[in-house]
């Protein structure tokens, strides 16, 4: 029950964000792909630097059981997935998230957006066997990897020198200091 | 008015913080297949089964939604888990919030002005392109394992190599895509 009550405030608070900093709208995210505004992509480096850092000082300090990471696992079909993510968000400006928040904002648009998702997850359901035998699904750099040893879980390390929080931290500030120099555009006017 | 990118920055990062805090990593994508499971569980309910072997207790003939012990087949089964009330509680905020805000001008409810001005104002022609779109992103998503939220954001916050990999993915065919795709425009 704590647990169905915390999806609801958490859902509805990502969904208001998502709403607020204007993905929601498909022109941003074009107009972020195009580089005509990067408005979208300032937001998005700044949130995940933001939340990378506090998260592995809540590692640090203890406040955050390392438990409730989850990182994915690896593999070729990571990166052909993202082509093919990477593909249907330029030309339509929704992904699967912000396509169902559009689609609540009254966009018809996205309302086709989800409709052909709900196609495409049911081919893939479909065709799983198939893409597993294909090998695209064999794990690499050891699965459910991150870049430095974070302590209290079992993932393996790309650089296993490397703290893993300390290295999260120093990522995130990377982050943040990205979206602050990014100018507001690469082309157009 | 959106919110500055330093303001919705803070916003968008202290929910993905408050996500991992308090319960675990946001995911949106993996929540297209439960509802497809839902539906299609409802025309033929052999789909997802109860069984005292897999490890989440329920099986399904469909070998993605029995996979990782039938956790998909569990949560088709039972709707009202954390994932998927998720889900729906950020489509409810969403339409909320842009509620509170005035909505959506008619006009930009069919499509965003950058599509007019390089595709023109034909709503069929958008909302096929957007059909076949969400077709190939849900694809490559449940592909990739996740999506924009799930391995862009929740994992590189993790520093996950699959968030790296999935995003050098994504922007490496999105970014040229678009860059032909919508040469005029600077208006949003």
């Amino acid at each position: 029950m704590t647990s169905l009550l915390l999806a609801i405030v958490l859902g509805a608070a990502f969904g208001v964000a998502l709403d607020r900093v204007g993905a929601t709208n498909p022109g941003y995210i074009i107009r972020m792909l195009n580089l005509t505004d990067l408005h979208l992509m300032k937001t998005i480096l700044l949130a995940i630097g933001f939340s990378s850092v506090l998260m592995f000082v809540g590692l640090l300090s203890g406040i955050i059981d390392a438990g409730h990471l989850s990182v994915k696992d690896s593999y070729i079909g990571v990166f052909v997935g993202g082509i093919l993510l990477g593909a249907g968000f330029a030309i339509s400006g929704f992904c699967p998230g912000t396509g169902l928040t559009a689609a609540a904002t009254g966009r018809k648009d996205a309302v086709f957006f989800v409709l052909g998702g709900l196609i495409g997850a049911a081919l893939y359901m479909g065709s799983y066997a198939w893409v597993h035998s294909t090998g695209l699904l064999d794990k690499i750099v050891g699965g459910k990897a991150t870049l430095g040893v974070i302590a209290g879980t079992d993932y393996p390390a790309l650089f296993a020198s490397l703290p893993g929080e300390n290295t999260g931290i120093v990522v995130g500030i990377i982050f943040i200091a990205i979206a602050a120099v990014l100018p507001k555009r690469l082309l157009g006017k | 008015m959106v919110l500055s990118w330093k303001t919705g920055g803070i916003l968008l990062g202290a929910v993905f913080f408050a996500a991992v805090l308090l319960v675990k990593p946001i995911g949106v994508s993996t929540q297209f297949v439960i509802f497809d499971g839902i539906l299609w569980d409802a025309v033929s309910p052999d789909v997802v089964v109860t069984s005292e072997t897999a490890k989440s207790g329920y099986a399904s003939p469909n070998a993605y939604l029995n996979k990782s012990g039938g956790s998909y087949a569990k949560n088709v089964a039972n709707p009202l888990n954390y994932s998927f009330v998720f889900v729906v509680a950020m489509i409810v905020g969403a339409g909320l919030s842009a509620l509170l805000r005035g909505g959506v001008p008619a006009e930009e409810r069919q499509m965003p002005a950058v599509w007019r001005e390089n595709f023109g104002d034909a709503p069929w022609k958008r909302y096929l392109m957007s059909f076949f779109a969400g077709m190939i992103v849900l694809y490559g998503a449940r592909l990739a394992g996740g999506c924009t939220s799930g391995h862009m954001m929740s994992g590189m916050m993790q520093t996950a190599v699959s968030g790296y990999i999935f995003a050098a993915g994504a922007f490496g065919a999105g970014i040229p895509i678009a860059l032909l795709l919508f040469r005029k425009g600077n208006r949003s």
